[in-house]
């Protein structure tokens, strides 16, 4: 099978139980990438594909062949942080840092969504060009992202910073 | 999780072929199938991926709108003809799952996405769904989340999709393809109560494919919109759901289309609130009496009776925003 990871191509042989996640982790070591609840529930093992966030654990991975896949190691590295990744520290958005890929690949695609005027269950108005991330906003759009150390505040903090106020 | 054939269609024609194989299932995004094949509750031998076949949302010449089997559910709440003139629609998506499980899962795979019953999911539990004959746990159990509407001594699962509840108010129509041709089947007619087989979910002949869903052309005056009741504010299944369409002409409804969620085996059509309301007052003692009649021959388990008055309350919140 053949994949597109963070620009580098792999070829390997793959048995076609295998999950995204567990390519990511187990065959590609990219370990950024972490294994929560294996059912969707979690949202620790968010990646981008072609831009859009997804649950990678519910993902074969033969259905992501020959598509651009982006992991946390695609998004920075320690030596040259993203500014989302900044802000968390800045804002304590974690404690123990399990969740925090996936909080960070998850708040990538959230704000590409609003950019492009996808509404949320509590957007008042569905036809509305411009998505206000509000509070509420922020913290429903990233439901699907649970944090059991509960530094929700300050993930919700990090986002608004990295991709609201820089618009204000 | 058993081995499997992979095969990848192109196209309804060869998707139908290998769908004709033993056991085979359809795939679209996974994110209840994948799921239930890794707690070995689906075990196919040969899934056919008919995520490429058409995710395409055209409106057609009779202002009807078609929506390809294979959309995302971000796509369909994202669309603007949905956002528009379905507002029902897109809420009901953007109430359901994750925006990561929206990105992945198929407007087809919704349709046949399989009940959340904890006894369903737990193989060392009696179900008549996941083993037909072996009893029912969930009857006798914790079954808070339960159905309340049109169960049956042999299951009382509910349906969890939030989109299904729109399309039943909507009077969507389900295309799908077969070995023997196409069909188009009503949505009301699609999903089975469970009766004495609750196993069988919908009424898809084996190898027949739902290729697309249509909407038909809506009303530019009448309202609509969907409200969901849950546990949490965010990323739960509906414990009571309703999804409106309403128009008031002259101080009289005038179109009045309800359908509730999370509380029966299918979304479940509330036709007899339909009738005390169509050509009526759109006040609150009218919709107290509309939802007093749906709720009539509800039948709560030892869990659940707060359904009962929460499916009303909802009925009438609904009925009184679309009216205000």
């Amino acid at each position: 099978m053949h994949f597109t990871i963070n620009g580098s191509d792999h070829d390997l042989e793959l048995d076609v139980r295998t999950s995204l996640l567990d390519l990511l982790r187990d065959h590609l070591y990219l370990t950024g990438t972490k294994k929560g609840c294996n059912q969707g529930a979690c949202g620790a093992c968010t990646i981008l594909v072609d831009g859009e966030r997804i649950n990678a654990c519910l993902a074969l991975a033969v259905q992501y062949q020959h598509r651009a896949i982006t992991t946390i190691e695609g998004v920075g590295m320690s030596s040259r942080l993203d500014q989302l990744q900044t802000a968390f520290i800045e804002h304590d958005g974690f404690q123990c840092g399990y969740c925090t890929p996936g909080q960070i690949c998850s708040a990538i695609g959230m704000a590409a969504e609003a950019r492009r005027g996808l509404p949320s269950v509590l957007t008042a108005d569905l036809c509305a060009d411009v998505i206000d991330l509000n509070h509420d906003e922020l913290r429903e759009r990233m439901s699907g992202n649970l944090c059991r150390c509960g530094a929700y505040n300050g993930i919700i903090d990090a986002i608004r910073e990295t991709f609201v106020e820089e618009t204000v | 999780m058993l081995s499997f054939d992979y095969i990848r269609a192109s196209g309804a024609g060869d998707a139908i072929a290998a769908g004709l194989r033993p056991q085979a299932r359809y795939l679209g995004g996974g994110t209840n199938l994948v799921d239930l094949m890794r707690e070995n509750i689906e075990q196919p031998r040969t899934l056919v991926d008919v995520s490429a076949l058409s995710h395409e949302i055209a409106e057609q010449d009779d202002g009807s709108l078609l929506i390809g089997a294979a959309a995302k559910n971000t796509a369909v709440a994202e669309n603007r003809l949905v956002r528009n003139r379905y507002p029902v629609l897109a809420r009901a998506v953007l109430a359901g799952a994750s925006a990561q499980i929206r990105n992945m899962a198929t407007v087809g795979g919704n349709l046949l996405q399989r009940t959340r019953c904890y006894y369903f999911y737990d193989d060392a539990a009696r179900c008549n769904k996941r083993t037909p004959g072996s009893g029912c746990d969930a009857r006798d159990g914790f079954n808070r989340i339960h159905a309340i509407l049109g169960a049956s001594p042999a299951c009382v699962a509910t349906h969890p999709s939030d989109m299904c509840v729109a399309l039943a108010a909507l009077d969507a129509v389900v295309h799908v393809e077969g070995p023997d041709g196409t069909r188009r089947i009503p949505f009301a007619h699609f999903h089975r109560l469970p009766g004495e087989h609750p196993k069988q979910e919908n009424v898809l002949a084996p190898a027949e494919l739902i290729t697309a869903v249509e909407l038909p052309a809506a009303s530019a005056t009448a309202k609509s919109t969907y409200r969901k009741v849950r546990d949490r504010a965010s990323y739960a299944f509906a414990l009571v759901s309703v999804a409106g369409i309403l128009e008031v002409q002259d101080g009289k409804l005038s179109l009045v289309r309800l359908a509730l969620g999370g509380v029966a085996h299918k979304p479940w059509r509330a036709v007899k609130a339909e009738a005390v309301l169509l050509g009526g007052p759109a006040n609150e003692a009218a919709f107290r009496a509309a939802a007093d009649a749906e709720l009539a021959d509800a039948v709560p388990l030892r869990d659940n009776a707060f359904k009962v008055e929460l499916a009303k309350r909802t009925l009438v919140a609904v009925l009184q925003e679309l009216s205000a």
